[in-house]
């Protein structure tokens, strides 16, 4: 049966679909910082396979250059959020998401 | 043919390395559940002719990204499992599921709104021809063309992201210096 199927880019779209809203109920279920922060970057990674797909679908290399970006602002993203997990787990080990409170010092 | 194992076998790595990471219990098999959506990701890139963006895929995020991760998890110490069992806020699970399922039909919604049709291009039905590769073989060069002229100023506003960040995570994570005691060394 699978042969006689095409792969069409709404596959694709279904996909990145799945994969965000796993991303997001991940994010609302754990509760340890590093874990919700692995859990915002498949959300990520799953806007990037939608823009990659789009950016077959539609002939346009915008949307591969736009993934560019992300990368790198996600790269960025996570050396700030780690450096913040860092500072938290160091002065209250075993720290969760409601710890992060105390940012506001 | 060839394309639809391909896709299969990258969506299951996709889908079973996101479970893993919200199933999981200990970190460090969730960082390594994450390596597996993202080499997933990667394949799909290369089959959809993105080959650059297929190997920075693997480069910064499982190589550089990843690594990050297992060094903050080994370095402070939370590298144990953790009790899934207690549910700490009274019906947070299934909240979270039902606005998961939510986010879900919305997105789908949003995908196929036209009929599955952008711009024109028809993306469902076994007719869509699934696109050409932008830029003909290997599209590094159409790529390069984009980012160096018309997000060139873009390019370089990133630059300035990534040092403002490394100055950033310096001061975060810098220890306060030690007082020097004076006093008994008299």
């Amino acid at each position: 049966m699978l042969a006689y199927l095409h792969v069409t880019p709404s596959w694709y779209l279904g996909l990145a679909a799945i994969l965000f809203a796993l991303g997001a109920v991940g994010v609302m279920v754990r509760r340890n910082p590093l874990i919700m922060f692995m859990c915002v970057e498949l959300m990520l990674n799953a806007v990037n396979l939608t823009f990659v797909t789009l950016s077959r679908a539609l002939g346009d290399i915008g949307g591969q250059t736009v993934v560019f970006f992300v990368l790198v602002v996600a790269a960025a993203e996570v050396v700030v959020g780690l450096g913040i997990v860092v500072a938290l787990l160091r002065r209250k080990p075993g720290a969760n998401a409601d710890d992060v409170a105390m940012l506001k010092g | 043919m060839m394309e639809n194992f391909v896709f299969l076998a990258a969506a299951l790595m996709v889908l079973g390395g996101a479970v893993g990471v919200i199933v999981r219990t200990h970190p460090v098999h969730c960082a390594l559940s994450m390596v597996l959506t993202l080499f997933g990701i990667a394949v799909l890139f290369l089959a959809m002719d993105a080959q650059f963006l297929a190997a920075v895929q693997i480069i910064v995020y499982a190589g550089a990204i990843v690594v990050l991760f297992l060094f903050v998890i080994m370095l402070m110490g939370v590298d144990k499992a953790e009790s899934l069992a207690i549910e700490p806020l009274a019906g947070q699970r299934p909240v979270a599921i039902g606005l998961g399922v939510g986010t879900l039909v919305v997105v789908l919604a949003a995908f196929f709104v036209h009929g599955g049709k952008v711009r024109g291009v028809q993306l469902t039905g076994i007719s869509a021809s699934g696109g050409a590769a932008v830029g003909g073989e290997g599209n590094i060069k159409a790529l390069a063309l984009s980012l160096f002229s018309d997000h060139v100023f873009a390019f370089e506003a990133t630059s300035i992201l990534l040092v403002v960040a490394v100055l950033a995570t310096v001061m975060l994570a810098r220890r306060p210096p030690k007082q020097i005691n004076l006093e008994g060394l008299e």
